[in-house]
């Protein structure tokens, strides 16, 4: 008996002084292997008496359990060592720089106009486009502005060249986004013209207008929204609700004043000039001039086939780079329009 | 607009500040654009009398003066100014004063001399620019008033941006009627009755074009002084009104004009040639104005003229030759009405505006014509002395005012609220618009100063204007819920935008107008669309191209020092194309357009530095038209280098190029490096198509390699395309992951290996199968591009 324990003594001693795997396979064979000492116990057996070849078996086979224990528990522990060397043999400098492409960014009145979309279209406003080279008719004539009205002085307009080199006749740039809701009326006039009832119209139609126009604070091209809600029952004090609503949303604030005053367009009747100011900040209590707004005016809607007795709607138009330079405290319009990567990678 | 408080209070006084003032414009469509004070902050300056002036004893260029100050008390003031001399009157600065600028005036020795006051200038007191010498006072200044009452120094000036349609607040009167209305204070006018007519001369009046003028009053006043001194309160108020004085006659007229809004003319009558006509110009008819300008004129261009020739461009300015002078002893004045649309536009044609063609285009109260005649003749005959004519009157037919139905019910259904007749009533009385009732609506005539008054929302606007907009509550509007289509099958360009800047492209927004050498390098445009009116000569083409805005850009950031750039837009461009919609002639298509330069990734220790290629932006592109797979062609583009661009087809459509600029425009340029870009038609790139579910295969895949040696010059395109079309059905997949030149592959020969995989919905491939599937791939690349296996 005391020989065994010996053994499993000697066994672990031996494993426990090797550090290398395959060393220890090896040292593992002299114990279990063909020729082990625990293997030429159990071959031994046979030699025994009967009565004692049952409690002696138990032995060495206690002694051959312990031996690989032993031997488990050392694999196991070299295991361990060999992982905790690579794992160190792997670490990095994790503070370096990670590998890769840079992101690029939005235009910050492009951040504007997705916004803006968002949030009308979150009550069920539609977005549409025009062309920006306009035809006279849709961007003055059909919004209540014929020829030589003093209202088209309010716009300096971009006229083009015909192929002969003089001013091309019925087209311009257009000087503001309001065709579009010519256009986008003509079109739903012509959708359900059979229909009964003619569904709500509710759209808005940001995009880039043009005017003869460049200082400081005037750029020759810039962007406007125009919105347009035409139903059965809208008002003035809808429209009021609605730009209020949009500003303290626009602007993620209650912290602001909106206020609208009479004004004038020719396609709008009553018109006003909607001013907002923040009650905070430093532009706090300077109004600024947001937008314009008003009735649709009923020409505009008898132009495009809609009876201004059965409905009635409201128009704005606003400046989104100007809502662009609020929202981000941008202090110069010309910015937008100068390709600097200094500027626009602030908004990525 | 621009006038004096004062003056405007004179005529309409509410008990309110100025600053309330200009708030209860503002709010009622008048908009304050600018509000500025007479003069600045100061006290205790009076009007003084300079009694005696002696040298300084001790100072060459000073003045012991002694001055009444009024009140029977005389001060010495030691004052250097040159004009000092015994008899003027000027403001005197009593001690204890401050001056603006915070200049306190105290009892001193100057250079020995006691000095009580300050005797000063225009400039000391902040009035006026002139340094020059003390500010002299008229001799009937009366001595010892406080000199901000004596020149009305407390007085503010209010500056107007009327809107086109308050053509009736084109006057004092005019704004004074709509500050009535406001406040409910009553408006008291100047009253203006007919002159004395003491002569009998008299000019006959022809109206040729009775439409355009419908009527014309003048008439003859003679024996005037026309250089009489125009007097003070009359150039202060012009002065105040940002009109220059000029000569008694013309500021006269103006004064007019800004007090009641009726622009007149004064001809001076030994110029005149038999009856005046008015009537349209000839075509080509020539006339020079007061503004030295000569114009040759087209014949819808209404004249003042004589018997022999044209005298004034009507309702717009007058002319040159017929015009009054400091000589003139005979003046025919004349007021008259011309419609709207008789003048609208004219002066702007000739690149120049009038205070007359901006009122008469806007309207001008048709009633006020002999009233306003009437006056500026009592003002001729009270400061140029003078005999007036009778007043010669054409009248034809003058602009109908239609009666306008408001119904209750519709102002509250386009305000939101109800506003009850009786107040409604009062509303419109306060406005001076007179009406009467049939059962419930109001029948409401405008007066003949409105012209903005033709439909029932603009009495509305009327009402909702006195009602105050403050006063209209603000509702969350209600609509019928119906949901927008969402396609699928069509990407929101947002998600395009954003695809491209992950992409590392930073989105700019370029102008539409470019220079005319861009759209020649970068598109050969040969049909311009070119503006009649540019701003500057380099923004002066409409663009059919983005890409000259990006290298620009590219162009501007290196000056910068940003020597990496990525940029992207998108914007419409133009063409001129005759089936084009909807907008006849033109074609505006969306186009996206990218463009990389300088090193392909951002400087970094981990990877190594090289420059962006062709490869680089054709992969960002295909990773934005993902899931579509584009095919690319080699082809010509104006803008790219021959060897190193590409057309981008996508389902047999060509929707745009990639490729790297031209070498010859990169040095044009002057860009060290070669940008690679692409550009691409937005309506492509926004479609995306609907996925479609195909049975996924249990059976395991085969993969096999397969590398090929092929001409150099060879397309991957066309075998890819062939290696397609021609694969057994078990290939499922074939991807290039190699291309090789260099040893061991002949000169003029690449190496081209494929990853083949392979599989069978149904069955698991054999080995036999896929060795034929191999094989046949081999054997057409063999017979079709003269391919041979790679061992």
């Amino acid at each position: 008996m005391h020989n065994f324990d010996q053994i499993v003594q000697a066994a672990s001693a031996a494993f426990a002084a090797t550090d290398d795997p395959d060393a220890l396979e090896q040292v593992k064979a002299s114990y279990l292997g063909k020729s082990g000492q625990i293997t030429a116990l159990l071959k031994g057996l046979g030699k025994l008496p009967a009565d004692e070849r049952k409690s002696v078996g138990a032995s060495i086979n206690r002694a051959k359990d312990a031996v690989e224990a032993a031997l488990n528990a050392r694999r196991e522990a070299l295991r361990q060592m060999a992982l905790a060397g690579r794992l160190a043999e792997e670490a990095l400098d994790v503070t370096l720089p990670g590998r890769g492409q840079s992101r690029g960014g939005l235009h910050p009145v492009t951040r504007t106009l997705e916004r803006i979309e968002a949030l009308f279209g979150a009550i069920g406003f539609d977005v549409a486009d025009g062309p920006e080279i306009e035809a006279d008719f849709q961007n003055f004539t059909a919004l209540n502005t014929p020829a030589d009205h003093p209202a088209r002085s309010m716009h300096d307009t971009f006229y083009l060249q015909d192929e002969s080199g003089g001013v091309a006749e019925n087209v311009l740039l257009r000087t503001h986004t309001s065709p579009i809701q010519v256009r986008y009326m003509q079109a739903h006039v012509a959708r359900h013209v059979s229909a009964e009832s003619m569904p709500e119209i509710r759209v808005i139609a940001p995009g880039r207008v043009y005017r003869v126009d460049s200082d400081a604070t005037h750029s020759p091209m810039f962007h406007q929204v125009e919105g347009l809600w035409v139903g059965e029952q809208v008002s003035f004090a809808d429209l009021k609700g609605i730009i209020g609503d949009f500003l303290r949303r626009f602007f993620e604030s209650d912290d602001l004043q909106v206020r609208f005053r009479p004004s004038f367009f020719p396609f709008t009747e009553p018109s006003a000039e909607i001013d907002m100011a923040f009650m905070s900040g430093a532009l706090k209590g300077r109004w600024l001039e947001i937008a314009g707004c008003g009735m649709v005016h009923p020409n505009v809607l008898r132009h495009v086939g809609i009876d201004p007795e059965k409905y009635i709607g409201f128009a704005f138009g606003m400046g989104p780079d100007r809502l662009t330079m609020l929202r981000y405290g941008v202090n110069d319009l010309r910015l937008f329009y100068d390709g600097d990567l200094r500027f626009l990678r602030q908004f990525v | 607009m621009k006038f004096s408080e004062s003056w405007l209070r004179s005529f309409v006084d509410p008990v309110c500040s100025g600053g309330e003032f200009s708030h209860l414009l503002t709010m009622a469509g008048l908009e304050v654009e600018d509000e500025e004070c007479v003069a600045p902050a100061f006290d205790k300056v009076v009007v003084a009398q300079v009694l005696e002036v002696e040298k300084h004893p001790d100072a060459d260029r000073l003045n012991v003066c002694r001055v009444d100050i009024g009140g029977g008390e005389t001060r010495q003031i030691v004052c250097g100014a040159p004009n000092a001399a015994a008899g003027i009157k000027v403001p005197c600065a009593l001690p204890g004063a401050e001056l603006p600028g915070g200049f306190t005036i105290k009892v001193a020795k100057v250079r020995g001399v006691a000095s009580s006051g300050m005797l000063c200038s225009a400039k000391e007191l902040g009035i006026a620019d002139d340094a020059a010498g003390l500010l002299l006072l008229s001799a009937d200044a009366s001595v010892g008033e406080d000199i901000r009452r004596h020149l009305d120094l407390d007085d503010r000036l209010l500056t107007l941006k009327l809107t086109p349609n308050r053509a009736d607040c084109l006057s004092l009167e005019g704004v004074s009627r709509e500050v009535a209305a406001l406040t409910g204070t009553a408006a008291c006018f100047t009253p203006v009755d007919d002159v004395e007519v003491s002569i009998a001369t008299a000019r006959a009046i022809v109206l040729d074009a009775p439409e355009a003028c419908p009527r014309y009053c003048g008439r003859v006043i003679a024996g005037v002084d026309a250089a009489a001194p125009t007097p003070t309160w009359m150039s202060r108020r012009l002065e105040r009104s940002g009109i220059r004085p000029i000569s008694a006659l013309v500021d006269i007229t103006n004064y007019v004009m800004l007090e009641l809004g009726q622009p007149l003319h004064a001809f001076d009558n030994s110029r005149l040639h038999g009856a005046i006509h008015v009537r349209m110009a000839r075509a080509g008819e020539k006339i020079t104005l007061l503004n030295e300008q000569t114009l040759e004129l087209q014949d819808d261009v209404l004249l003042i003229a004589d018997e022999q020739r044209p005298l004034a461009m009507g309702g717009v300015m007058g002319g040159e030759e017929s015009g009054i002078s400091l000589a003139t002893s005979e003046l025919f004045l004349e007021s008259a009405f011309f419609a709207p649309t008789a003048i609208a536009g004219r002066a702007r044609r000739y690149s120049f505006v009038s205070d007359a063609s901006h009122r008469f285009e806007r309207g001008v109260d048709f009633g006020g014509t002999r009233r306003a005649l009437e006056r500026a003749t009592r003002l001729v005959l009270d400061i140029c002395g003078g005999q007036a004519g009778p007043v010669s009157e054409a009248l034809a037919t003058l602009p109908e005012r239609h009666a306008v139905r408001l119904r209750p019910s519709r102002v509250a259904k386009v305000l939101g609220i109800t506003l009850d007749a009786e107040y409604i009533g009062a509303l419109f009385s306060r406005l001076a618009l007179p009406f009467r009732r049939d059962a419930e609506d109001f029948i409401v005539t405008p007066p003949s100063y409105r012209f903005d008054i033709e439909i029932e929302e603009d009495l509305i606007e009327e009402l909702a204007r006195l009602h105050g907009y403050e006063n209209i509550p603000a509702t969350s509007p209600t609509g019928l819920l119906a949901m927008l289509p969402q396609t699928e099958q069509a990407r929101p360009l947002a998600r395009v935008r954003q695809i491209v800047a992950d992409c590392g492209y930073q989105e700019v927004v370029n102008f539409a107008f470019v220079e005319e050498a861009w759209e020649r390098d970068f598109a050969d445009n040969g049909e311009l669309i070119r503006l009649a009116n540019p701003i500057a000569s380099q923004l002066s083409v409409m663009r059919s191209t983005l890409i000259g805005g990006l290298v620009a850009n590219v162009a501007g950031n290196l000056k910068r020092r940003q020597p990496r750039a990525r940029f992207f837009e998108t914007g419409r461009c133009f063409f001129r194309d005759p089936q084009g919609k909807p907008v006849a002639g033109f074609r505006q298509p969306w186009k996206l357009t990218a463009l990389a330069y300088g090193s392909a990734f951002p400087e970094q220790w981990a990877c190594a530095a090289r420059k962006v290629d062709f490869f680089d932006v054709k992969g960002d592109l295909e990773r934005l038209l993902a899931p579509r797979v584009a095919r690319f062609e080699s082809a010509q583009h104006p803008a790219l280098h021959p060897g190193r661009s590409a057309r981008v087809v996508v389902d047999g459509q060509a929707i745009g190029f990639v490729g790297e600029l031209h070498p010859q425009w990169q040095q044009k340029y002057e860009l060290p490096l070669a940008p690679v870009l692409f550009e691409v038609d937005l309506d492509a790139i926004v479609m995306a198509s609907l996925a479609q579910y195909a049975e996924v295969s249990r059976q395991p895949p085969v993969i096999r390699d397969m590398a090929i040696v092929v001409d150099q010059a060879l397309d991957l395109q066309p075998l890819i395309d062939g290696l397609i079309a021609n694969r057994p059905e078990i290939v499922r997949e074939i991807n290039l992951f190699d291309v090789y030149v260099g040893r061991g592959v002949e000169a003029g020969k690449k190496s081209l290996a494929f990853r083949i995989m392979m599989q069978d919905t149904r069955k698991t491939l054999q080995e036999v199968d896929v060795e034929a599937a191999m094989q046949h791939l081999v054997a057409y690349l063999q017979e079709t591009f003269a391919a041979q296996l790679r061992v």
